[in-house]
């Protein structure tokens, strides 16, 4: 068992491990290059900042977790759907989606008893994203419509829909925003919060995370160790050889989308359910942790185990980027720094994926 | 004697396999050069060390006794050396025009000057009879003009040392004596020529000297003229190849399959692309469906296998109507193919070769439990096949099917789709890329099919195939069924002129005859 395990958790083989961190240290060294451009004073310490800040103190690894969590599963949604060849850029509509979905079930349903409730709204959202998954995926197999551009206007009726839907039914008209879930209506903190917490001051670690990890297990086992996985990636690397050997690429296309589209609508709920008294705000702007889910995907090369470690990582600069606030940058400033480091890290991997595919050395690639 | 290149003590390591250990070639002044080898004996990498794609592990390159350093393929070019590849690499969204040009674009103020080139590659396709159509798509021409295209890119760059890596396993044998003139024209302009085949009679047609390799080593250079073919295969397989098919006397049986008036339409034309086919192949028989490039085989074998289905026609097989059966449906009922295009269809190159080896059974009972795959029976199954039918490659079942030499992942395919034990095997083009010694086990292996009361349809361009193996001919014309033949009773030069329209015995043919 144990043993299997390791082969599981061992799919990141040195070569992409390597890759993966070299592309890091170039991101990390374009963003120290644009502090440096912008406030050459305060460059080192907000460098330091952003580099410590996820880790200084209990408190705010705690808040890593927390903000790991929705950004794995889009995460895994868009890499999942890329191992068969699709380029998942529906996300956001596929998270909000769940998201609304999952507030709706927990705000409006409180007679269910105990945990249940939570349960029922992860798996409310799961089936919204599922839906939102399924229809780009539908539409490319049966009609050849680019998957890009049905998620992107399914990234945009979703917005539209959700908050309109909010304000029909679990409206906060003060705030502007969807309801405050409550008691069991959100996911426990399994005394997460209370081991990640600095002083009295416990931090939004929760029960997300370790399902967002379970999630990333049972993709990896059902991409590398299932006969459902194996067409998955043979429609991914051939479509041509693989409907030769009667697989039927319709069916993979449409489930690969469907999955991958309830991964990012259970991380909407992850989210929403956190218990950090967030809620869905009504505004016209998409989600944000659909998109961030590119980045993630790319830096762990499509490896679902892989993407538990590169949310980590985004996690990590955000509550970093918080720390930078100390020396007086701007919030804007701030996400512009991260944006920089997490593409120039994603690009970096690119270039060199393409690279070592023209290299053909055979050495990476199966990885069971 | 001077020579133009001169490879050294050249060694090559591939994870698991030492690709070429210690050879040395030398290339003279206006020569062609043949390379001779098993599948995977190290033809591909060599020439791709002198082409700068490989570092070689050591030894040294010279051109003109001067030692140099190729790096990459543009330290190649620079040097004068091109390479058509054994898969071509072509930019299939751009023109012919578009792909000559890549990469030595000339330009005026950062736009591409694009008449100017296209004169130049207009006048080098004539003066060389090299026909192109410039403006065609690369998705849209024949395999034998994208060949041309990649060889009017070397001429286009000026390369003197000219590298073709099994240029006539993609062709048909008009265009394959088409490249022979071609290539005698280049050398009597003085250009240096490395041609790897695995065909003995072009060897023997346009080759002056011959190195043979087997299994990464050297084994010697002879000069063409003093050997014969049965010594030049023994040279490379290491024992004597029987050059004719073995076959025993056999009467067919029952039918196994039967198509009935097939019509496929032309998405473009809407002309009747396969017109009107019908036919049958019985247990223990080997149908061939002979006919130059282009006369509707892809589509008729694309109908048969279920990729594209029919316009209108019925198929049975084994008493069972499977017209409107799915790809796997087909497979259910016993068919198997052998696809035409191995990197289109018949491989998941990224896929380890255990992998390649199940992928029409994997989810077999044998290859999964509860829907999870049983990788200790893939792997198992996959070390067989590989012993069976000797797939070589640098790491067995694990190795990554893209690494591997082309004639092995021929080989995968064929050990895949014959040990799926099918009633009737559709092989299209078998054979090639294959060497001699593999052929002649792959032939055996057809032969067995047929004995074992299954039965084969084998499409094929290759005319010394056509007559050694089948038991029947049918000839395609224009998409009709023109003739019905017995190898025994035809000749080659007969079989010539019904592939050519000018001859037939069937109705087809009348009828066209008769609307003429
Ligand atoms: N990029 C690579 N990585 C790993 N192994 C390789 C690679 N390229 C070639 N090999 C291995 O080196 C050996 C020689 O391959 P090569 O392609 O040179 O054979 P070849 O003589 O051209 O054969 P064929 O006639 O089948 O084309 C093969 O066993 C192959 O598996
Ligand atoms: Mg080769």
């Amino acid at each position: 068992m144990n043993g299997r395990l390791k082969q599981i958790l061992n799919l990141n083989n040195s070569a992409s491990a390597i890759s993966s961190l070299t592309a890091i240290l170039v991101g990390l060294l374009a963003g120290f290059i644009v502090l440096l451009l912008s406030n050459p004073s305060q460059a080192l310490g907000g460098f330091g900042a952003i580099l410590t800040g996820g880790v200084s103190d209990r408190k705010n690894m705690g808040q890593m977790l927390y903000f790991a969590t929705p950004i794995i599963m889009t995460g895994l949604s868009v890499s999942f759907a890329s191992r068969t060849g699709l380029f998942n850029i529906g996300a956001s509509g596929q998270f909000i989606a769940g998201a609304y979905c999952a507030v709706l079930v927990s705000v409006r349903a409180p007679f269910l008893p105990g945990p249940s409730r939570w349960m029922a709204a992860l798996l409310a959202a799961m089936i919204a994203g599922a839906l939102w998954g399924l229809i780009p995926g539908a539409l490319k197999a049966f009609g050849n419509v680019n998957e890009v551009i049905s998620c992107i206007m399914m990234n945009y009726i979703g917005m539209y829909l959700v908050n309109f839907l909010i304000t029909q039914t679990v409206f906060d008209s003060l705030k502007n925003q969807s309801m405050r879930v409550s008691g069991n209506g959100n996911l426990p903190k399994m005394g997460l919060d209370l081991l990640f917490r600095e002083g009295n001051n416990v931090s939004s670690a929760n029960f997300g995370i370790v399902i967002a990890i379970l999630m990333a297990i049972l993709l990896c086992i059902l991409l590398e160790k299932t006969q459902f996985g194996y067409e998955l990636k043979a429609c991914g690397f051939n479509q041509a050889a693989a409907k030769y050997a009667g697989i039927n690429e319709r069916r993979s296309i449409i489930l690969s989308m469907t999955i991958a589209g309830a991964m990012a609508g259970l991380g909407g709920a992850l989210l929403y359910l956190a218990g950090s008294g967030k809620g869905i705000d009504v505004v016209d702007v998409l989600a944000a942790e659909g998109f961030n889910g590119i980045p993630v995907a790319l830096l762990a090369l499509n490896s679902p185990v892989g993407v538990i470690f590169s949310g980590l990582f985004i996690a990590y600069l955000t509550v970093g980027g918080f720390n930078m606030q100390l020396y007086s940058f701007a919030p804007q400033v701030i996400d512009i720094i991260i944006a920089i480091i997490i593409y120039f890290s994603a690009f970096a991997l690119l270039l060199k994926n393409l690279l070592r595919q023209r290299a053909l050395t055979g050495q990476e690639g199966e990885k069971s | 004697m001077d020579y133009v290149i001169e490879m050294l003590g050249i060694t090559k390591k591939f994870p698991g396999i030492i690709a070429n250990d210690n050879i040395s070639l030398q290339l003279r002044k206006g020569e062609i050069h043949a390379l001779l080898g098993e599948n995977g004996a190290g033809k591909s990498t060599l020439m791709s060390v002198l082409f700068g794609m490989y570092q070689p592990d050591s030894g040294v390159i010279k051109k003109n006794s001067k030692e140099v350093c190729i790096d990459s393929p543009s330290d190649a070019t620079r040097l004068g050396i091109g390479m058509v590849h054994q898969h071509f690499k072509l930019v299939h969204n751009f023109t012919v025009l578009e792909n000559i040009m890549l990469g030595v674009e000339i330009t005026r103020n950062g736009f591409l000057k694009m008449d100017d080139a296209r004169k130049q590659v207009l006048e080098i396709s004539q003066r060389y009879g090299l026909d192109i159509e410039p403006d065609a798509l690369i998705s849209d021409i024949t395999v034998g003009m994208q060949q041309r295209t990649e060889i009017l890119k070397m001429l286009y760059r000026k390369n003197e040392i000219l590298i073709f890596d099994e240029p006539t396993a993609v062709l048909i044998p008009q265009e394959i004596n088409e490249l022979m003139n071609i290539m005698q024209g280049l050398a009597a302009e003085g250009k240096s020529i490395l041609f790897i085949t695995h065909k003995l009679n072009e060897i023997k047609a346009v080759a002056n000297r011959c190195t043979v390799l087997r299994k990464g080593r050297y084994i010697g250079t002879v000069d063409v003229a003093s050997v014969s073919k049965e010594e030049l295969s023994e040279m490379m397989v290491g024992r004597k190849v029987s050059l004719t098919v073995d076959k025993p006397d056999k009467a067919p049986g029952g039918v196994i399959f039967e198509a009935r008036d097939l019509v496929v339409k032309s998405r473009l034309t809407g002309k009747n692309v396969v017109d009107h086919v019908s036919f049958q192949v019985r247990e223990g028989e080997i149908v061939c469906i002979a006919g130059i490039d282009g006369n509707g085989q892809r589509e008729l074998v694309y109908a048969l296998t279920g990729l594209a289905p029919p316009d209108t026609g019925v198929m049975m097989l084994d008493g069972a109507d499977i017209t409107r059966e799915s790809i796997r449906g087909r497979d259910k009922h016993g068919m198997a193919h052998i696809p035409e295009d191995r990197h289109k269809h018949g491989l998941v190159l990224e896929y380890n070769l255990a992998y390649n080896l199940a992928l029409q059974t994997y989810f077999k009972p044998r290859f999964q439990k509860r829907r999870f795959l049983r990788f200790d029976a893939i792997y198992q199954y996959a070390a067989a096949l590989i012993e069976r039918f000797d797939i070589r490659s640098g790491q067995g079942a694990r190795t990554i099917t893209r690494s591997m030499s082309g004639g092995n992942q021929q080989k995968a395919i064929l050990a895949r789709e014959i040990d799926r034990d099918p009633k009737l095997l559709i092989a299209v083009q078998p054979t090639r890329g294959l060497d001699v010694g593999a052929i002649e086990y792959i032939h055996q292996q057809l032969v067995e099919v047929r004995g074992s009361n299954k039965a084969v349809l084998l499409v094929s361009l290759e005319l010394d195939e056509v007559m050694n193996v089948s038991d029947r001919i049918l000839v395609i014309f224009e998409g009709r069924l023109v003739a019905e033949l017995n190898p025994k009773e035809t000749t080659q030069q007969d079989l010539g002129l019904y592939m050519a329209g000018s001859k037939g015995n069937l109705p087809a043919f009348s009828k066209e005859e008769s609307s003429a």
